[in-house]
């Protein structure tokens, strides 16, 4: 265990690794922006427009990567769980958890492999608690299709690809089978 | 193809259980987990065989569960997702149905930074919620997650693990409900030190009405000697109480293992006066020969059991 205490040596500094982020807004500022972004035919209407033309597509995932990046260490999986997580993003979490915090949080909240960074669910977890909306962490994760990275979540979102990422259920009944989606 | 295993029995009677941990050796010898197996023979319900614990590389655990049915010990397959994809775990998980493994443990597995490979890609495609959604659905609904029919499907029993002493605390309780949801019949917890903590959680777990459906197997264990102890404080999610502590360092330092015996003991019959708890799982990390002392010691007696290999195939 020489290695604790040495992430950044014992982890790497490769590209695109994920890294437990603290969301840059606030949970009532983002439900704000929530409003204003859920689909609607104007959105769908760009997303179509986008998809049909691939340099606009790549102009608008990158200003998407470069906003949601800052914003959320957002990494493009176009799979976004952030309106169910408090809008801090679990694939930042360097186990990609998307249905809650592993195990090994140190007693102080601390990501276990990051020691001196949060645990994004613990920051989840807080953020949620202040708004009242805990039940949202309570919502089932289905599997992410992994042959989506790098593309725009949003464009998937506004299409309505994103149905049935997450379970509607908050109550602990049995889950239906977990299918695909 | 398993209609009963001694585990299933044993939650089913609401009898107190008792699992143990048998850690497969780092090297190709059989005769370790043969060894550790007899140890547990007569003490448990059914032995957890670990999967690349720790992130360090040892035997795989299906070859160790094959092993422990053949000395007559019901094996519980532990499966992590950090060294293995979905199509990989899925194959496992039938695999481990057609050896007569009748009950799986799966769960999301240490970072790959704890271990001896830290330079190795961690997987994670699916994480340990999904994994165990994934299970239910391939026994009860018979089919893959691509859809896929199975035939015949899988009947094992589906355990997971949850640490109640890691933050976010208030989480706990409702992370194993997701979990339940998802299809878990039973769930084995770490280390069990703080008593009034782990019935804290208990009590949130019932208020939930999770501990009705999945029976819950407190984690307990010894801690052999003060750089044990050492080293488990550097173990992720492992919290030791201050109380704890004090007293091993206050023996002499033969005395260490005796006491944390004793502490072990104590905690278990602590244990045993809370509400709805299933049993007790007992992690030794490699020394399986403590646990008889552990369990007499604790007046759980020996399991009377008919033969693991008569009720398999």
């Amino acid at each position: 265990m020489e290695t604790v205490g040495h992430a950044s040596e014992a982890v790497g500094r490769g590209a695109n690794r994920p890294v437990p982020t603290a969301p840059g807004i606030s949970l009532p500022f983002a439900l704000i922006l929530q409003r204003l972004l859920r689909p609607q035919r104007v959105w769908y209407a760009l997303a179509v427009w986008l998809e049909a033309r691939p340099w606009a597509y790549r102009a608008f995932t990158a200003l998407e990567k470069t906003v949601k990046g800052r914003l959320f260490g957002c990494r493009m999986c176009a799979q976004c769980a952030l309106p169910s997580t408090a809008y801090a993003c679990p694939m930042s979490c360097p186990k990609e958890l998307r249905n809650g915090p592993c195990g090994g949080v140190g007693a102080n909240g601390d990501c276990e492999v990051y020691p001196g960074l949060a645990c994004v669910w613990v920051i989840a977890y807080d953020r949620a608690a202040g708004a009242g909306r805990t039940a949202d962490l309570r919502r089932l994760q289905r599997p992410i299709d992994q042959r989506e990275w790098g593309q725009s979540s949003w464009v998937n979102y506004w299409q309505h690809r994103d149905a049935g990422l997450w379970s509607a259920d908050v109550s602990f009944a049995a889950a239906p089978p977990i299918g695909t989606r | 193809m398993n209609p009963g295993s001694r585990l299933r029995g044993a939650l089913r009677e609401r009898r107190f259980a008792v699992t143990a941990e048998l850690s497969p050796p780092r090297g190709a010898d059989p005769e370790a987990i043969r060894r550790g197996a007899r140890a547990l023979h007569d003490w448990v319900d059914a032995a957890n065989v670990t999967d690349n614990q720790g992130a360090m590389v040892r035997l795989s655990s299906m070859a160790g569960c094959v092993l422990a049915l053949a000395e007559d010990v019901e094996p519980v397959m532990q499966l992590q997702c950090r060294d293995r994809n979905r199509l990989a775990l899925q194959s496992d998980l039938l695999g481990a149905a057609a050896l007569g493994i009748p009950n799986v443990l799966l769960l999301t597995g240490d970072h790959q930074r704890f271990g001896d490979h830290p330079d190795a890609r961690g997987v994670f495609d699916l994480d340990s919620v999904q994994l165990v959604w994934t299970a239910r659905t391939m026994r009860d609904q018979g089919t893959l997650l691509s859809g896929k029919t199975l035939k015949p499907p899988p009947s094992w029993l589906i355990g997971c693990v949850e640490n109640p002493f890691a933050p976010p605390l208030a989480f706990r309780a409702e992370r194993l409900g997701k979990k339940v949801a998802a299809g878990a019949d039973f769930v084995q917890t770490q280390y069990v030190f703080d008593v009034p903590r782990f019935a804290a959680w208990m009590r949130a777990a019932r208020e939930l009405g999770l501990t009705q459906r999945c029976a819950v197997l407190a984690g307990v264990g010894p801690i052999r000697s003060l750089r044990a102890l050492e080293r488990m404080h550097q173990i992720p999610g492992i919290a030791i109480s201050p109380e704890v502590e004090q007293r091993l360092r206050g023996v002499a330092p033969e005395r260490v293992l005796p006491e944390s015996i004793a502490i072990c003991i104590e905690i278990i019959t602590e244990l045993r006066a809370i509400p709805d708890l299933a049993g007790i799982h007992v992690m030794a990390f490699g020394s399986e020969q403590l646990v008889p002392e552990i369990v007499e010691g604790a007046g759980l007696g020996r399991r009377a059991h008919a033969r693991v290999n008569e009720r398999v195939g």
